[in-house]
């Protein structure tokens, strides 16, 4: 118990410095959001100085940081200068579709990354081998927004197998019940309604998918031929047990360690992902949704939603770090 | 074969429904090629839109995508543009009639039009004369509730056409009158009231709003009497309507209108080559020659309505000599130019209005383009080793795509008569505000999209004296030139008008504030299957649109 107050309070100034350089960002990027919306108009100075004031702009920047403050103790994250609705609830809109495309993206990146991974350190300086590592080098170098592109005109764009972009064909209609198309659109009932959400998350899931499926692949490999020079290893040769055996039992389970702490750490790398993969195909969450209202100035956006990010990310690092102490109460104590 | 797959496809999504459907689905996803099409849909639209509308009043907004999703959609006007032109037609008032002193509007309105039947709101009443006088007060009056409903708003667009200096009162006749008095004769103050921030809005919706404590639903769920009604929005992805069965013009041939928000130009186009959407805004130019290549796309070209230029600061040396204004224009390929960055969808700009209005002075002719005779300028000018500073404009525009080409080819034009040039570029929010700087020494590149069709809306509005500090990023004010603008909008004769504006552009080519460099022709690629459809000046319309 005490080792979970602990971490709650340690969150506490984790927290406050995310707000700090949210604030700060945005703040220091130049315009306002007055301005922006004036756009080629222009607007004269006496009216931009009462607009700035009605939205709280005028002050200086540490009251205008701590009313910030103060709302968010109060639970409300803000107004969004341009569409006028809370911040949250647009947060709470578009999250699901980040979500639901990460998910794709890591089970992909999971599923591909790690058989390969393991079969090139079988299979070391092999074809197979070498193939795998050159080409997860390519996935790791290669510009998310042109690759994206090209899979489009390909795929879409020359072959036609799969749509342009989008969550699902617009003939299809159905309120949303969780925000996650995959569900909704079973729930929903309409024929094809979900074969059609599944064809519209390939081409995102792979996009998204190319950089922590290369970074798996070869943490994977590396662990495992770190695994299969141990002692125990050879031993497990000596005993006579089958291939199989040696590999998917003795080799794989003491190599995954370092590979689900990769696994953990391309969380972050596909919520950067997400916001050229969004834009792209034209994929309606927080990434897409940041950007544009960075473009805006529209501070109480990127303020609110760096901060929920922020505090979603620990929540799970605080889960994590409570289940870690329950498996093994040595980390609690230490 | 394909009915084969087609039942087999069908088969298996029951039992996906019924059993292991994660799994199923993703083999599905996989076999994308055998899957059947999606359902039919009976006149339905699918429009590939830039952005996502800011919200739906269109009092509190200044951008084509809300007004396409809002003014254009949902809401009607007084008055409205003709398709594809700027001629003035009637919508909610069936005529108007205008004092000689042109400061008394009186508008007639239409009789029987209905508001937007919809699941949040049953109106009890058609449309009258409250809804108008609500319309325009909530944007002027202080003490109207509606004029601050929401954090952070403002009526920008009717304030930045400076609406409450021209309005001195609206008010009602009787239910189907309304007289709107200005404080002094304003001419174009009927192609204002065709403008989107003119889009009347419900009373007794506002009033139902206000009782319930549910304001904010204003801007989410609107309701007007305009073609189609909103049925569901979902942020940065769709916006669904459906046709407004009781129309005050007629009923609409589209059942349903859909904007898919796509908000990067290239994935618009290969939606268009997909078929996924039937119309779609602003291509790149680098698109249109395999846009223009599909045999399923037409390429509409619309009426030029806008202006790209360089604004010298006219009151800083060494701009602020006529003669050092006039060579830098002189040295500059403006064909080329165009050429190169329009892909050969735009003409190079004389004078400061494009020539589809009324007005434009047809007898000025073009900059010479020679460069010798510019650089023989500048020595006699007294200007030696000149290096300036050059902004490229950092957004992409209709009136000027590639702000950081036409930079550079400018750049090598003036080097070619000895002038050095720095080309800087910053960001929008902060190039914007550095513009309007009176110290600024620097060459700003700008351009600009007409609100109303009226000359007024660009010679006054970009180079009046009075919009220094404002859109006349020239700093230039001459009082003849302003005098003739002026006097041009307290009359109504609109062949005089149009004599006073000929008079002032010539005025505005002799003292060049501007290196004037394209008008930008507006381009929408449109399925062939769309029938009706205009590339509107003002606006993206739907209504009147049909579909084979």
């Amino acid at each position: 118990m005490r080792f979970i107050v602990q971490k709650i309070l340690y969150l506490v100034p984790t927290l406050i410095g995310i707000t700090l350089v949210a604030f700060a960002f945005i703040h220091a990027i130049p315009g306002d959001p007055v301005l922006i919306m004036a756009g080629e108009r222009g607007i004269s100075p006496a009216r931009h100085a009462e607009l700035m004031a009605q939205l709280g702009l005028d002050k200086p920047l540490w009251q205008q940081y701590i009313s910030y403050i103060w709302q968010i103790l109060h639970g409300d994250f803000g107004i969004s200068y341009v569409s006028k609705e809370p911040v949250l609830s647009e947060f709470m809109q578009l999250f699901p579709a980040t979500l639901e495309l990460a998910c794709c993206a890591i089970v992909l990146a999971v599923f591909i990354g790690v058989p390969a991974g393991m079969l090139a350190a079988v299979k070391r300086g092999s074809i197979f081998d070498q193939s795998a590592m050159g080409l997860s080098l390519l996935g790791y170098s290669m510009p998310i927004f042109w690759w994206g592109m090209l899979l489009v005109m390909l795929f879409s764009g020359y072959l036609g197998w799969t749509p342009v972009s989008g969550r699902i064909d617009l003939s299809y209609y159905f309120e949303p019940v969780t925000g996650f198309m995959l569900i909704d659109s079973l729930l929903s009932g309409e024929e094809g309604a979900f074969s059609s959400v599944a064809r519209h998350l390939i081409l995102p899931s792979i996009v998204l998918a190319t950089i922590p499926l290369a970074v798996i692949a070869r943490q994977t490999r590396s662990a495992m031929l770190e695994v299969l020079g141990e002692d125990y290893m050879r031993t497990a040769r000596a005993k006579g047990l089958s291939s199989f055996r040696i590999y998917a039992v003795h080799a794989a389970r003491n190599a995954m360690i370092p590979v689900i702490t990769t696994i953990g750490l391309q969380v972050s790398a596909l919520i950067a992902g997400a916001i050229l993969t969004e834009t792209i195909f034209s994929w309606p969450g927080i990434g897409k949704w940041l950007v544009e209202a960075i473009f805006k100035r529209d501070y109480m956006t990127v303020q609110g939603g760096i901060l929920i990010i922020a505090i979603l990310v620990m929540a799970v690092n605080l889960l994590v770090d409570i289940l870690y102490g329950i498996i093994n109460p040595r980390i609690s104590k230490a | 074969m394909s009915a084969c797959l087609n039942s087999v496809y069908i088969a298996a999504a029951k039992f996906c429904r019924q059993r292991v459907f994660m799994v199923c689905g993703a083999v599905f996803a996989m076999s994308g090629a055998a899957l059947p099409p999606a359902p039919a849909l009976a006149k339905t639209l699918i429009y590939c839109a830039e952005a996502s509308p800011g919200g739906f009043d269109p009092g509190l907004y200044t951008d084509g995508a809300t007004y396409a999703a809002s003014s254009q959609t949902v809401y009607s006007r007084l008055v409205e543009f003709a398709h594809g032109s700027s001629a003035i037609v009637p919508a909610l008032a069936e005529s108007w009639d205008i004092s000689p002193d042109g400061k008394i509007y009186i508008f007639h309105l239409r009789r029987g039009v209905k508001f937007h039947r919809t699941p949040y709101f049953k109106p009890q009443r058609d449309f009258n004369a409250d809804d108008v006088v609500f319309s325009f007060d909530r944007q002027v009056n202080k003490a109207n509730p509606w004029h601050n409903y929401l954090e952070g708003q403002s009526y920008q667009y009717y304030e930045s056409m400076d609406m409450p200096n021209i309005i001195k009162s609206v008010e009602k006749l009787d239910d189907y009158t309304v007289r709107f008095e200005l404080n002094q004769a304003e001419a174009p103050f009927l192609a204002d009231m065709a403008m989107d921030f003119a889009s009347i809005v419900s009373k007794e919706y506002a009033d139902r709003l206000a009782a319930a404590g549910k304001m904010r639903e204003f801007n989410s769920k609107p309701v007007g009497t305009g073609p189609f009604i909103l049925v569901a929005y979902q942020k940065d992805a769709v916006v669904r309507f459906r046709a407004n069965p009781e129309f005050w013009r007629s009923r609409q041939a589209l059942d349903k209108l859909i904007f898919a928000i796509t908000t990067d130009n290239a994935v618009r186009a290969q939606k268009m080559r997909a078929g996924e959407c039937q119309l779609m805004a602003y291509p790149a130019p680098t698109d249109i020659p395999m846009l223009e290549a599909d045999k399923n796309i037409t390429l509409m070209r619309g009426v030029d309505m806008n202006v790209s230029y360089l604004a010298y600061n006219t009151q800083l040396p060494p701009f602020d000599k006529v003669e050092v204004r006039r060579a830098l224009n002189m040295a500059v390929n403006k064909k080329a130019l165009v050429d190169i960055v329009f892909g050969g969808f735009g003409t190079v700009a004389v004078n400061p209005m494009p020539p589809s209005l009324w007005g434009y002075n047809k007898a000025i002719a073009p900059d010479i383009y020679d460069p010798a005779k510019a650089r023989q300028m500048l020595a006699q000018a007294g200007v030696k080793n000149l290096r300036l500073q050059l902004w490229a404009l950092p957004v992409s525009r209709p009136y000027l795509p590639n702000g950081r080409r036409a930079a550079e080819l400018i750049q090598s034009d003036w080097k070619a008569v000895g002038v050095e040039t720095d080309i800087v570029t910053m960001e929008w929010g902060e190039y914007l505000k550095s513009a309007t700087d009176k110290s600024r020494n620097s060459v700003v590149m700008m351009g600009w999209i007409g609100d109303n069709g009226d000359p007024d809306n660009f010679l006054a509005t970009l180079n009046s004296c009075a919009a220094i500090g404002t859109a006349n990023y020239a700093m230039w004010c001459n009082k003849a030139y302003d005098a003739l603008i002026d006097q041009a909008k307290r009359i109504t004769d609109q062949h005089e008008r149009a004599r006073l504006y000929e008079q002032a552009q010539v005025i505005f080519k002799e003292q060049a504030p501007w290196l004037t460099l394209a008008y930008g022709t507006a381009l929408m690629p449109v399925a062939k299957r769309v029938k009706n459809f205009h590339v509107d000046i003002h606006a993206i319309r739907f209504d009147d649109v049909d579909i084979d």
